[in-house]
């Protein structure tokens, strides 16, 4: 069931469609010529509302009721698209802005014409030093062709877009880290409330949305409510770009409406193309790595927020990794902790601790080998002391990957004990001294 | 500096700028900016230490960035960081003693659908093969 008409992925086909004048030839920036001169930016909050568009970036949050928020005649206000996009198996920000920068331009001056706002930033990772270039050439053409800047088209209406780059670190994808950051601090999370429509950047109102949210809202404009609800499904309607990795034939970027099987996304030909090897699949994660796992049985749930969360995991960023039965649940599990441990700020005892002791307990297990026999309720406590408890949700997302584990596999667990007991490797060398009850 | 006015808020674009134009940033040099953008130095410090784009120690001239991501990971990126480190006798996060290249490791950067990827001098290859890359690294170690 593939989309005759793809609405972040748009004119996939049409060459050159980064370039300015191509984007104009498919009715690039129409949408935002047409509102600032007609329509009110109430009446864009109204559409976007209307057509339930929900943030990609991992929460899923409405976006035009978010945009709501923002108090009455404060301003300035701010506009921030985060692209910082470092959730692992993540990968469709970049391409987006890669492959069509203008869409996105478009979004992100739509959007701050509809929340009223004279000032927009772009926050990319910091590796993305291609990307940034890109975006930053096409908000030059865009200057030039006086879509930005002051007096937009004669209307009395000011936007500037600025691109800031991040300098690697995932935290800052959090919302308020990303606003220390662009402020030039270190990027640590801030205490909510006040939430960022209210206080944000500099201690004023602002939006964040995630970059293929944002891409979304030319379109929507452009072709209207009724059109955009016509993908996906009642309470996600629309669509969403996979990011598809693992051991499957086909990895890549795919856009499908919101609802498609994850049976369809892993076995179709024209997406995943089935497994590497006709090998079995063993674990899914279908939200990135902050989603907990899903098994071969829910290959049927379908990929909209409501089926996915029914089925206890989350969708997140749409970043789907597939991994077949050659990985071993501890390993992955160590690896990804290994990643939030690195990741994390260090601000709040229970995220730096925990994931540290995550790590160092998983990477004796499972790199090494060596297992304590009460290693399970050790890992159990240790993770169960950091859910519900941390700053922010890096620590939270911590938890997912050894509780999934733990839950879904623990006889690997136990094999590696048994296994370690058996050989009397038990030589002291790597005992820690943590007793969890 | 004097593109961004010299404003606080513009720290961490100054270090970008210092670490393009002299490869890593020493303690003088997060002094000199700490002066100029009137801050204190153990702001700079602490901002230019948190980022992991920031380098204290000086680079090789080459680099070779190898993901150890989790798409990465179940494609054999360990084996290809074994083979390039026995390669180049270095072990992932340090720079040969001439000074020609730098080994790396990195979290996921985005690629995982060309996993497992590496980034030499910037650029990135994917479905990196360890016998390719390892000509590679070779290739950068014995240049002159
Ligand atoms: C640790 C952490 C990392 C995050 N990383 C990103 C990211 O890379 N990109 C992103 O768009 N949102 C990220 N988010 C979510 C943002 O905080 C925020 O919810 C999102 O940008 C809002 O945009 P949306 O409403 O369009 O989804 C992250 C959240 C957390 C807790
Ligand atoms: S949960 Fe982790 S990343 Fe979040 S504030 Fe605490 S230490 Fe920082
Ligand atoms: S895991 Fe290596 S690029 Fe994503």
């Amino acid at each position: 069931m593939g989309l005759s008409d793809y609405i972040i992925m748009r004119e996939l086909n049409f060459p050159d469609i980064n370039r300015f004048e191509r984007y104009c030839q498919v009715g690039g920036w129409e949408a935002y010529r047409t509102a600032v001169k007609e329509q009110t930016p109430a009446t864009i909050v109204q559409m976007v509302k209307e057509a339930g568009l929900r943030g990609r970036g991992g929460a899923g949050f409405p976006t035009g009721i978010k945009w709501s928020f923002l108090p009455k005649d404060v301003f300035p206000r701010y506009l921030l698209c985060n692209c910082d996009e470092s959730e692992p198996g993540t990968f469709n920000n970049h391409q987006i802005i890669d492959r069509n920068p203008h869409q996105l331009i478009e979004g992100v001056a739509l959007s701050a014409y509809a929340i009223e706002c004279h000032t927009a930033y772009i926050y990319m990772r910091g590796e993305f030093a291609a990307a940034a270039l890109t975006l930053e050439q096409a908000i030059d053409e865009a200057y030039r062709a006086g879509l930005l800047g002051k007096n937009i088209l004669g209307t009395g209406y000011d936007l500037d877009i600025y691109v800031h780059r991040g300098a690697g670190a995932y935290i800052c994808g959090e919302e308020t880290a990303l606003m220390e950051s662009l402020e030039g601090k270190i990027g640590q999370p801030r205490l909510k409330p006040p939430f960022p429509a209210v206080a944000g950047l500099y201690g004023k109102p602002t939006i964040i949305n995630n970059v293929e949210t944002l891409a979304n809202v030319p379109r929507i404009v452009e072709k209207g409510v009724a059109w955009y609800r016509s993908h996906g499904t009642e309470k996600s309607p629309g669509t969403k770009c996979f990011s598809l990795s693992g051991h499957v034939n086909r990895p890549g970027n795919y856009e499908l409406p919101f609802g498609v099987p994850l049976r369809e996304l892993i076995e179709s030909p024209e997406y995943g193309g089935g497994m590497k090897g006709s090998r079995p699949i063993k674990i899914i994660i279908p939200g990135g790595a902050s989603a907990p796992w899903l098994t071969a049985k829910h290959l049927d749930v379908p990929l909209d927020y409501e089926g996915v969360a029914a089925a206890g995991s989350m969708l997140g960023s749409g970043a789907v990794i597939v991994l077949n039965d050659t990985v071993k649940a501890p390993h992955v599990a160590y690896k990804m902790d290994e990643f939030f441990k690195h990741e994390s700020c260090g601000k709040c005892t229970p995220c730096r601790e925990g994931t540290h002791w995550l790590v160092k307990v998983l990477h004796r297990l499972a790199e090494e080998g060596h297992a304590e026999p009460d290693d399970i309720p050790t890992l159990h406590g240790i993770y169960r002391q950091m859910a519900g408890n941390c700053f922010c949700l890096l620590g939270e997302s911590a938890v997912m990957p050894i509780k999934s584990a733990l839950e879904l596999f623990p006889e690997e667990f136990e094999a590696i004990i048994k296994a370690s007991n058996e050989r009397h490797q038990r030589n002291g060398a790597h005992a820690i001294p943590l007793r969890v009850s | 500096m004097k593109r961004h006015q010299y404003r606080a808020d513009a720290l961490i674009e100054v270090l970008h700028k210092a670490q393009e134009l002299y490869g890593h940033l020493t303690e003088d040099r997060l002094l000199a900016i700490a002066h100029s953008l009137h801050l204190p130095p153990s702001r700079v410090y602490g901002v230019a230490t948190f980022y992991h784009f920031f380098s204290l120690t000086p680079q090789g001239e080459h680099s070779c960035t190898v993901c150890l991501g989790t798409a990465c990971y179940v494609k054999g990126a360990m084996e290809l960081l074994a083979t390039l480190e026995t390669e180049s006798g270095l072990r992932a996060g340090s720079t040969s003693a001439d000074g020609k290249l730098s080994l790396l490791t990195a979290r996921c950067l985005g690629a995982c659908g060309i996993a497992p990827a590496v980034i030499v001098d910037g650029n990135v290859a994917g479905h990196a093969d360890p016998e390719v890359m390892r000509a590679r690294v070779r290739a950068l170690l014995d240049e002159d």
